[in-house]
């Protein structure tokens, strides 16, 4: 653990998938809305553990591959993922030292920024969605965060690095 | 490890909002080629192609979940199945003989006419997959795509009615949007009395709107809506929709008109592409034929 320079990617990848394939999941109509930004929390998470190796590239591709999963316009999530990852890897010292409140809150507003990024190229592009599928899937995610970011660290902290 | 994070921070962070404005510009590109024409449609499909794993992966367990229903079914149940299902059979060849007596009898009509004959194309049965697409929209993901024929733009039908329209296809899957999508309309007539309007998806699936007829316009509640072809988008005499209320409000110059979509939009799991010539093609030797015919 404490060469921190051994970058656990398979757990990244892993996670990843799996945050994509929950995006992608059949869920009932009315939890439909509330599905949480599942790429945007992981990618948050990673970019702030390792901001280095995991930072805007990988962000946008994953945008990428969002895109063409969901049939939205290609290189709208990509931009959004994109600006969260960035300002992520810009603040990353200052949100690992936060407690878990004040790190939710800064979850919030890059959930907040992310769904306004989207809602904004829709407006442009012409796409019209009910208001609830952008507020909907930010309460979900700042409820799941404190439980998700736990979760991720024990993925990260058990994978190679530190064996 | 907060030392090894330090030096590397301190190094990169001037890079960083470099890299992310080069992707920005580069996604506002992109948008913008996606958007104005399918410049993208070869990058989309190569992507497409590595996320069909995972599509058929989140598809797996509502698949098992039929699949075992169906093994683990008493063989009681399924004989009373199997007993509707004959007679469900019985009847719909019974209203079949009379469906043929009908064409022919329609065809002759139509050749007294002079119109054009009416083309039934080829159907194919498609499963949708378990898949949630586009959260902004009302898109299914079907499980066959280029490879099987499938064109944008194609039909999709179930046993009631029509149920959207292919707007992408990727070699093994393509994309499809229900006609319920807020963003989709579709030419329809009203088959009691042939009036022509268009039917506007709301984003919910048991709902339908009907903005563009007049107060004094001939409909009433439970007449059927059929698609009317033009367009040429859907094959025309397809069932749509029921209206369901009409409300004429006397200082609008609109009449309200809800109708409800003949198809189980969120129930479906199989559904039919419909193969059909456009019309455009058809007509010139059909034409040709019978007033030559008629003459004589």
């Amino acid at each position: 653990m404490s060469n921190g320079a051994r970058i656990p990617y398979l757990s990244v990848l892993g996670t990843l998938i799996v945050a994509l394939m929950l995006t992608m999941m059949p869920l009932p109509e009315a939890a439909e809305a509330f599905r949480p930004d599942w790429l945007a929390l992981v990618l948050i998470f990673w970019v702030m553990m390792l901001p280095r190796a995991i930072s805007v590239g990988v962000a946008w591709m994953a945008g990428i591959v969002l895109d063409v999963a969901q049939g939205t316009l290609l290189g709208q999530h990509a931009l959004a993922l994109c600006v969260v990852a960035a300002i992520t890897a810009r603040f990353h010292l200052q949100m690992r030292v936060f407690p878990v409140s004040q790190m939710t809150a800064t979850v919030l507003a890059l959930l907040g920024l992310y769904q306004f990024l989207l809602f904004w190229i829709n407006g442009v592009a012409g796409v019209t969605a009910p208001a609830v599928h952008y507020w909907g899937p930010l309460l979900t995610g700042t409820i799941l965060w404190p439980i998700l970011s736990v979760m991720l660290s024990g993925i990260r902290y058990r994978t190679p690095a530190g064996a | 490890m907060v030392g090894s994070y330090k030096k590397g921070s301190a190094a990169k962070t001037p890079a960083l909002g470099l890299r992310a404005l080069a992707l920005i510009v580069l996604s506002v590109l992109l948008m913008f080629l996606d958007q104005r024409d399918g410049h993208l449609d070869a990058v989309r499909q190569t992507i497409g192609a590595a996320v069909y794993p995972l599509q058929v992966t989140v598809d797996a367990p509502a698949r098992l979940w039929n699949w075992m229903r169906a093994r683990s079914a008493s063989r009681n149940h399924l004989q009373l199945e199997n007993s509707r299902l004959k007679i469900e059979s019985l009847v719909s060849k019974g209203q079949i003989q009379e469906l043929a007596a009908l064409r022919a009898e329609n065809d002759r009509l139509r050749a007294l006419l002079d119109a054009r004959e009416r083309v039934r194309g080829e159907v194919r049965v498609a499963a949708i997959m378990a898949v949630d697409a586009n959260p902004y929209r009302h898109n299914i993901v079907l499980d066959i795509g280029r490879r099987h024929g499938v064109y944008d733009g194609q039909t999709i039908i179930d046993a009631n009615g029509v149920v959207g329209q292919v707007i992408e296809t990727g070699l093994l899957t393509s994309q499809a949007i229900l006609i319920s999508d807020p963003d989709h309309a579709l030419p329809v007539e009203v088959s009691r009395n042939g009036l022509r309007t268009i039917a506007f998806g709301t984003g919910e699936f048991d709902r339908l709107d009907l903005p563009f007829l007049p107060n004094n316009a001939d409909i009433r509640s439970g007449d059927l809506l059929t698609t009317s072809g033009l367009g040429g988008a859907f094959p025309p005499g397809y069932p749509v929709a029921v209206v369901g209320m009409v409300n004429r409000i006397p200082q609008e110059p609109f009449a309200d008109v809800v109708a409800t979509p003949a198809a189980a939009l969120n129930q479906v799991r199989e559904v039919m592409l419909i193969w059909h010539q456009p019309a455009a093609d058809e007509p010139e030797p059909a034409a040709a034929e019978t007033p030559d015919g008629q003459d004589e």
